[in-house]
């Protein structure tokens, strides 16, 4: 369980990082917390040539609270800061709400938010939750040939990113460096929940919803998205949009639960059946839509 | 029958290791490095099973930095199968075939993770790369993986020179089942399972070597729980005299059994030094240990039991199967346990037990904390809770109508024990441990007093059962005991350490006996340079076995300090007490000599040893017990059940035991913290997936899954004291009793807390994991749902 030969870079400058990546003659990885590449790098099951360490970069940790109301947050923002900052707890809860539930204290305060999106494993509970939240990625590289300017910058809907199980839309010289939440509308409510193992552990099945109530109190949108609920982070549209124009009644919170289980393709692992799998996504979105929709309400 | 009491053992006394090993100060073989050293990985197969036809390693010789790669045409006279460590006991009827591996594969693999190659290096990293480039060919064979088929007449052979998989049968038989059930009221018989474990040591296993050619000497760093049997192996395998040897097991991060047995390992990293001339260092990495360490666990019981109306035993039959994998070099105690513990603490007059050891394409099994233990209290206790329900009889009320009452010692069950004596509880407080557990869990009020469903929705649940643990069987072991003319006390013994508290409990007994404090006594565990006497750690057995023999040379030690000590003071031994370091008259405290003092005297510069005396304070005794002394007790446990999610909540758990003298109360809890997590861990966590090669599908922490801080509720403990008639110390074991009943407990919690929700609910497999959990809820469901639409 030791790594294979690697060139390290520390990087200290953003620019220096895509100067880094750019050459995609040899492959070369950011290195971010290290939470879930070092041990894939020990296991020898991934054997890049070059590391580029983020952890120098001040810009990519930075987290901001936007004017329109919503936040940026930083590629090497930390779990823990998720956790902990009160600016997240104001602007995003459900960032706050879901974090307590990734890993371990150790893990959260080295582990990263542009870590986990750009593994983008469909167990991970940051994807589920920024697609709930409506997020989008910013995304840079250094310029290929022929190109203009020194840098290219493209940003892309979190929806359009997952493309498979720990594969993304990302391309070998492209550095994740950023994500906008959008601001949250009156009369929203967010919740998150999980069934894993044991504390920390990697959920069995885990839902994110958000539901907005008008003065009626009468859904007028809502968000589901699922841990494990398929081979990629999933946002359930058709799920949710049953709960629009309804009263979040145990009724209707029941159907869209069930539809929710239904339209869902979790995998069989040793950890779980299919059938179990789809079974918890039902409670569990029971559970989260009523009390995002409890949330609503006050 | 003599409790020892005294100042020191009875006290919670701090343990003298902890400032070690709180400050990283402890010395583990991971530590060692010494200078030049190289570095050991093994090529291990991926392939759980298939015929090694060609193995390439030039590119890894040739690889920077490698220094030597061995496979098994390099190792000569080395190549030959290992020991079988545990001979069986001679019963009537045994069949037993030992297989077992050779240190390096010459053409036949049966496990995953078999070593196929050694590559000595610079580093273990260079190690690593090396390993990377050796080209094994390997024929693919059929594997046998399902223990439910292994002995099927089709199934492949594992071992071809034998008909079948079989390695082992054993038949013992105690009454007349078949005469008692004829009689019963209520027979229920069922199919129960328990899956295999790893022990999970937090530290794996390691080896250093180093040969001084000039000292001619071989000294090796070893994790064993056994250094002097595996001392006396290694210098035979390697032609050297047992003097020339020495074994280190120092600080070790827990054994729980795996590193009792001796392994390929232990052989080539110091033939390999003596090899290369240098020092060589292997450290067994999380990986390797879930393949090249050995395991427990696997067994499945055809098992009936005979009662009558009052809920009596009449009888029970248990016919299993127990997984060796695929070598069998400890025999059979781990099955002849299970069949033995089986009887537990109950009456049972007819009892019929045969069993199949099974050779299968996964890893060894050999003991893990319990070894078998738990898997015959899980049977009878399963069959006592389903003979109550059937009965409509309380389970504890069923359990008290057949519990060995204290009047009934010494017991004999008739049958014959892994120590090669019969199975004979020697004492035992069968009924006081279970109406101390039902007090404390309040067993009685508990279904009226709390409301079974929470606030929360979860169903809450209680489990009592009971367990009898064989501890302490011989042969036996010695201590050597020194009052050093500083004044302190070194006692060496040859058992090692792995965090039992060794260097507490035993100074205690020491202490106790020559009037010193625990901290002034010096204690030396596991190094073959201090005691070479032994057997190792192993079966619940250091505070019994090691135990008494400290407390044997303490009092010889005592006898010497008192004769120099009357000669010094000019007066009758019998005036003398031994207190704070010194001799001193009783009733005239002045009058006193430091035992430091004494130690001089009893090493003379001038004048001569008389005949028939010896120099120093010094003496060594050694003890054996005539067999096995029995610990028992009783666990209950609360759990809140999620019946929606099938997750599983403890929330209390109580350990009422009976371990004899306790030495000292808190490492005898910590003993049995440890052992219930290990026990919740089998109940509920752990479980080795294996595919349908042989290959281990979860062999990480990561998809194994221990239980942690957060799993394991607090463990209220009382101690109950009957002392060993067995030994001077009263002393018994307690190294298991932790977690042999856990998943007992656990089915029967789980079952209560569902009474209500999903009646007739069984729980007869462990691990009895979310996803099983689910699964038998929703085959309720359906079967109710099926049964409603029919009528
Ligand atoms: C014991 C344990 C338990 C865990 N449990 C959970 C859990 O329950 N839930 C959960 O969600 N996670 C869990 N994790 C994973 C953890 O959250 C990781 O932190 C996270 O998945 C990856 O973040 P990282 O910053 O550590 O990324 P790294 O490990 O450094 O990198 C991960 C991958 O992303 C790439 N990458 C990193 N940053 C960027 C970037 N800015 N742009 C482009 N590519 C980038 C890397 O090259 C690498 O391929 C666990 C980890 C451990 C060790």
């Amino acid at each position: 369980m030791k790594p294979p030969p690697f060139d390290y870079v520390a990087a200290a400058t953003l620019d220096e990082v895509l100067e880094a990546l750019a050459d995609t003659s040899l492959e070369a990885r950011p290195l971010a917390g290290g939470q879930s590449l070092v041990p894939m790098l020990n296991f020898r099951l991934a054997a890049p040539e070059r590391l580029v360490d983020l952890n120098g970069i001040d810009e990519l940790s930075r987290i901001e609270e936007t004017e329109d109301g919503g936040l940026l947050l930083g590629a090497m923002t930390r779990h823990s800061a998720l956790e902990c900052d009160p600016r997240i707890a104001r602007r995003a809860p459900l960032l706050a709400e879901a974090a307590p539930f990734i890993a371990h204290p150790q893990i959260r305060s080295r582990g990263t938010v542009g870590g986990s999106v750009a593994h983008a494993d469909p167990a991970a509970e940051l994807p589920a939750v920024l697609l709930t939240l409506g997020a989008r990625v910013r995304i840079a590289r250094r310029s290929r040939n022929g190109e203009s300017g020194s840098r290219v910058e493209r940003t892309l809907d979190l929806g359009d990113f997952f493309l498979g199980p720990f594969f993304s839309a990302l391309e070998p010289d492209e550095l994740l460096t950023a994500i906008d939440v959008p601001p949250s509308a009156p009369g929203e409510g967010t919740a998150f929940d999980e069934v894993a193992r044991r504390r920390g552990d990697y959920a069995l099945a885990g839902v994110a919803a958000r539901v907005r109530l008008d003065s009626r109190g009468v859904c007028d949108g809502a968000a589901i998205s699922l841990v494990n609920g398929g081979s990629t982070p999933c946002l359930m549209k058709e799920a949710a949009q049953t709960l629009v124009g309804e009263k979040p009644t145990p009724e209707a919170i029941e159907a869209a639960a069930a539809a929710c289980a239904e339209t869902s393709e979790p995998a069989a692992d040793m950890h779980a059946s299919e059938a179990y799998r789809r079974h918890l996504i039902r409670v569990l979105t029971a559970r989260v839509v009523s009390h995002a929709a409890d949330r609503a309400r006050t | 029958m003599s409790r020892a009491g005294g100042t020191w053992v009875g006290a919670r006394v701090p343990r003298n290791e902890d400032a070690r090993l709180l400050t990283g100060r402890a010395q583990f073989v991971e530590d060692v490095e010494p200078p030049g050293a190289l570095h050991v990985a093994f090529v291990r197969s991926d392939l759980p099973v298939g015929r090694l036809r060609g193995l390439d390693v030039e590119s890894a010789r040739a690889h920077p930095g490698v220094h030597a790669v061995f496979t098994a045409d390099d190792l000569g006279p080395l190549l030959r199968p290992g020991a079988v460590l545990v001979p069986p006991p001679p019963l009537d009827g045994l069949v037993f075939h030992a297989r077992t591996a050779l240190p390096l594969v010459r053409d036949r693999i049966r496990h995953q993770g078999e070593a196929l190659a050694m590559i000595v290096a610079e580093s273990r990293y260079v190690a690593e790369d090396a390993a990377q480039l050796v080209e094994a060919d390997i024929a693919p064979l059929d594997p046998v993986v399902d223990l439910g088929r292994a002995l099927d007449d089709d199934a492949p052979r594992i071992h071809d020179d034998l008909p079948s998989n079989l390695a082992a049968h054993v038949r013992q038989t105690k009454g007349n089942y078949a005469a008692a059930r004829a009689r019963a009221d209520l027979v229920l018989e069922r199919r129960l399972s328990y899956d295999r474990g790893i022990g999970g040591a937090i530290e794996n296993r390691a080896v250093v070597a180093e040969w001084d050619a000039r000292a001619d000497r071989l000294e090796v760093w070893d994790t064993t729980q056994a250094p002097i049997p595996v001392r006396n192996v290694v210098a035979a395998a390697l032609g050297l005299s047992e003097s020339q040897v020495r074994f280190i097991a120092p600080f070790v991060g827990g054994g729980f059994g795996p590193k009792i047995m001796f392994y390929a390992e232990e052989i080539l990293v110091p033939w390999a030094s003596i090899q290369l001339g240098r020092p060589v260092k292997w450290v067994e990495d999380r990986y390797e240990n879930f393949f090249a360490t050995t395991q427990e666990r696997g067994q499945l019981h055809e098992a009936e039991i005979a009662v009558t109306r009052e809920g009596r035993i009449l009888g029970v039959r248990d016919i299993f199967i127990h997984d060796s994998g695929a070598y069998d070099p400890y025999g059979l105690t781990i099955p002849i346990n299970t069949q033995c513990t089986l009887l537990g603490p109950y009456r049972v007059p007819n009892y019929e037990s045969e069993f199949r050891v099974a050779f299968t394409n996964k890893p060894i099994v050999t003991p893990v904390r319990g070894a078998g233990r738990q898997h015959g209290v899980f049977i009878m206790e399963r069959l006592l809770d389903l003979a109550a329900r059937g009965l409509g009889l309380d389970p504890v009320e069923i359990r008290r109508r057949n519990v060995i009452g204290s009047d009934e010692f010494p017991y004999n069950h008739e049958i014959m024990y892994q120590d090669f004596a019969p199975l004979r509880y020697d004492s035992g407080s069968y009924e006081a441990t279970l109406e101390e557990a039902v007090r404390l869990v309040a067993h009685e009020t508990f279904p009226r007093e709390r409301e079974r469903t929470q606030a929360d929705g979860r169903a809450v649940g209680v489990g009592v059962v009971n367990y009898v643990e064989g501890t302490g069987i011989g042969p036996y072991e010695g201590a050597r005991i020194t009052v050093e003319p500083g004044g302190t006390v070194r006692l060496a013994t040859g058992v090692g350490t792995q965090g039992q508290g060794h260097f507490t409990s035993f100074a205690q007994i020491v202490a106790d006996a020559i009037g010193v404090k625990p901290s002034d006594v010096r204690v030396v565990t596991g190094d073959t340079s201090d005691f070479h006497w032994g057997t190792g750690t192993f079966a619940s057995r250091g505070a019994v076995v090691a135990g008494n023999a400290i407390h044997a040379a303490a009092l010889s030690v005592r006898e010497k300090i008192l004769k120099q000590a009357a000669e010094a003071l000019e007066v009758d031994p019998d005036d003398l007490e031994l207190a704070e370091g010194t001799a001193r008259v009783r009733g005239a405290p002045d009058l006193s000599v430091d035992l430091g003092a004494l130690a001089v005297n009893a090493n003379p510069l001038r004048g001569a040893v008389e005949p028939g005396t010896e120099p120093g304070l010094e003496a060594t005794s050694y003890f054996g017990p005539p067999y096995g002394t029995t610990a028992n007790g009783t666990h209950a446990l609360v759990v809140a059940v999620d019946p929606e999610t099938a997750m599983v909540e403890i929330l209390r758990y109580i350990v009422v035991h009976d371990c004899g003298t306790v030495i000292n109360p808190t490492i005898v809890e910590g003993q049995i913290h440890g052992g219930v997590a290990a026990g919740i861990g089998n109940a509920f966590y752990e479980e080795l997936v294996f595919d349908e090669f042989g290959g281990t599908s979860n062999a990480s922490f990561m998809d194994y899954l221990l239980p942690t801080s957060t799993d394991v509720p607090p463990i209220e403990t009382a101690h109950l004291e009957t002392p060993s008639t067995l030994n001077p110390l009263g002393t018994k074991g307690v190294g298991e009793g932790g977690a042999i009943p856990v998943a007992a407990a656990f089915a029967q919690a789980v079952e209560d807390a569902l009474a209500d929700i999903a009646p007739g609910l069984e729980v007869l497999d462990i691990p009895c994991s979310p996803g099983r959990l689910f699964e038998l809820l929703r085959k309720l469901r359906e079967a109710s749902t099926q049964a409603g639409e029919t009528a």
